[in-house]
């Protein structure tokens, strides 16, 4: 398996991550070093094993069940008070649709 | 600073305890001097980006108050700690190392941090650590690496560099820090000190700021094993804020350190000391000599699935880190990319000029592995390794108490050494993402020095919930060595 930079590009659209010319180079390079580490897993037949999706422990069905009670929450201001832009306890962004 | 003539710098959790009933010091006065001591010893190792002296006398006047009052003050009374920067903290600055939250204050404290205030203790400041802890060097931080208290040149291992290194400077008594794939373990080994990862769900994340959410775990560094035992039992518990923290009650983890390890099995992976000999597995090696000697019985037990430990945690943690840091966008927390004209140039310019290099590799492996046609090959196989790797210590834990390792192949290494070599660099945490993987207790207990002084950890794991098995080997191996 060889890591193009053309794919590199299309998982960095993926992920919308703006990498560098310099950086779209060295990012093939790793990519291609790391997965091909990770290949070594094709050894192993892990037939029929269920895969480990959770670390999860013993516990009551309804162990995490609470009474349905109001309690204070943060408020849009506090919310956004550290979003570079927003007003009215809202957040601001760029133009989403162009007419 | 007459009432701490051994300095601010050594001081115990007992000692605190004893010296804030006894009247030598009050907790204001033990805060001002530590706060001045780690304030000017800083710039030795970069440890802290942050420091909350207000916060942090706020809080070491309420256990005055308390004590003049007779009430309990906690069982963590006026002990200066220090919390690594992605726990979040209400008004104080959590960073993650990164130059995208630099300017983030968080509305709201992280459980295992109100935890610790509510127990007493007085929080300094804010540790530096790789970005988003990712990392096993510290190298990856915005603010600049941390340097090694043993030496400068070197690193202090990571992610949790900055909460390793000022306990072991003495800049603070104990520290919070976050563990991955070995972020508090290796850290602790390559510093001296002690430091402990709990089972998955024993310590609450709500407030940690979140890597890899099936993996990360909150736990303790300290100068000893007792301190660390103090630490974990005032943060581990369950809290509704977090839905994967365990329910399992809590036990008095202070209770386990009786030395009494007489008939205890100990299991030796042998895939853990295979290959050309090192020299910190020979100090190992030493230390379970004296475990030997203390009544254990040490046997060689097999983790046969060792081997594929990298690459599995490799693919789920990058998987889970890239969901997890699509969050910062310029949206919500973090600075915004000037120059962008529309929403979609504002996500991807912000993130390019925000991550630092190793955020961008992992975000890119990740979204590599889930991406489709590739989800089944790496990261649904990632996850059924990942069952195997956990069933081996399950089968293990049928024949032994505890397992001891190394805890990395070598001791702490160069800056630069092996920056520009990611894979290496990876490699490096072979001994201390298993535990992980399988979600275990674990920890690394200082057992001995390279000839060029650097210090070295002995790994001890556990099964689930055997926090308090783990802390009675370590001790009664740390009270050993302290004899000899």
């Amino acid at each position: 398996m060889k890591i193009t930079e053309k794919e590199v590009n299309y998982v960095a659209a993926l992920a919308n991550l703006a990498l560098s010319g310099e950086e779209t180079q060295r990012m093939a390079r790793d990519l291609d070093e790391i997965l091909g580490h990770m290949a070594t897993l094709n050894e192993l037949d892990t037939t029929g094993v269920e895969p480990m999706t959770q670390v999860l422990y013993e516990a009551g069905e309804t162990a995490t069940l609470r009474e349905d009670e109001p309690r204070a929450v943060l408020g849009s201001q506090t919310a956004v008070a550290n979003a570079p832009a927003a007003g009215s306890g809202y957040f601001k962004v760029p133009k989403v649709i162009e007419r | 600073m007459t009432a701490f003539p051994a300095g601010v710098g050594a001081l115990t959790i007992q000692q605190i305890q004893d010296g804030l009933r006894s009247k030598q010091f009050s907790a204001v006065e033990l805060a001002s001097a530590a706060l001045q001591f780690a304030e000017a010893e800083n710039s030795k190792t970069n440890g802290y980006l942050t420091f909350c002296a207000e916060r942090a006398l706020s809080t070491a006047r309420t256990v005055d108050e308390r004590l003049a009052a007779g009430n309990d003050p906690g069982p963590l009374a006026g002990v200066p700690v220090a919390v690594k920067d992605v726990l979040v903290t209400k008004g104080v600055r959590t960073t993650c190392a990164s130059r995208l939250l630099a300017n983030y204050v968080p509305p709201y404290d992280a459980t295992a941090v109100s935890k610790l205030e509510r127990a007493g203790a007085v929080i300094l400041g804010k540790t530096n650590c790789d970005e988003f802890a990712m990392g096993s060097s510290n190298e990856n931080s915005a603010f600049g690496p941390v340097r090694n208290p043993h030496d400068p040149e070197r690193v202090p291992g990571g992610s949790s560099g900055g909460s390793a290194a000022v306990v072991a400077q003495g800049t603070a008594v104990a520290s919070l820090g976050s563990d991955t794939g070995g972020s508090i373990r290796q850290p602790a080994s390559f510093c001296g000190v002690t430091g402990v990862t709990p089972t998955y769900g024993r310590v609450s994340r709500y407030g940690l700021v979140a890597f890899a959410s099936s993996l990360d775990h909150v736990g303790p560094f300290a100068r000893t094993v007792h301190d660390a035992a103090v630490m974990l039992e005032a943060i581990a518990g369950r809290d509704e804020m977090d839905a994967t923290s365990a329910f399992a009650p809590v036990p008095r983890y202070t209770d386990a350190l009786d030395g009494n390890v007489k008939g205890l099995k100990v299991g030796l992976p042998r895939e853990y000391f295979e290959g050309p000999s090192n020299e910190s597995r020979e100090i190992v090696l030493k230390a379970v000599e004296t475990l030997r000697a203390l009544g254990c019985e040490v046997r060689e037990i097999s983790l046969p699935h060792t081997r594929y430990a990298i690459a599995t945690y490799y693919i789920i943690a990058t998987a889970e880190a890239s969901s997890n840091l699509a969050r910062y966008d310029g949206v919500r927390y973090t600075s915004r990319a000037k120059e962008a004209g529309t929403l979609s140039e504002m996500y991807r310019l912000t993130r390019g000029e925000g991550f630092g290099a190793e955020c961008k590799r992992r975000i890119m492996l990740g979204t590599y592995v889930l991406s489709h046609g590739y989800y089944d090959a790496y990261y649904l196989k990632a996850q059924r390794t990942r069952a195997l790797i956990a069933r081996d210590f399950t089968q293990a834990f049928g024949e032994v108490d505890a397992i001891v390792t190394p805890v990395s192949p070598f001791p702490a290494f160069r800056l630069g050494e092996k920056l520009d070599d990611p894979m290496e660099m990876y490699l490096s945490d072979v001994y201390t993402i298993t535990g992980d993987l399988a979600g275990i207790p674990c920890m690394s207990v200082p057992c001995g020095e390279t000839a060029s002084g650097l210090p070295v950890g002995m790994q001890v794991l556990a099964k689930h919930f055997d926090e308090a098995g783990m802390f009675r080997l370590a001790h009664a191996y740390e009270r050993a060595r302290g004899m000899k």
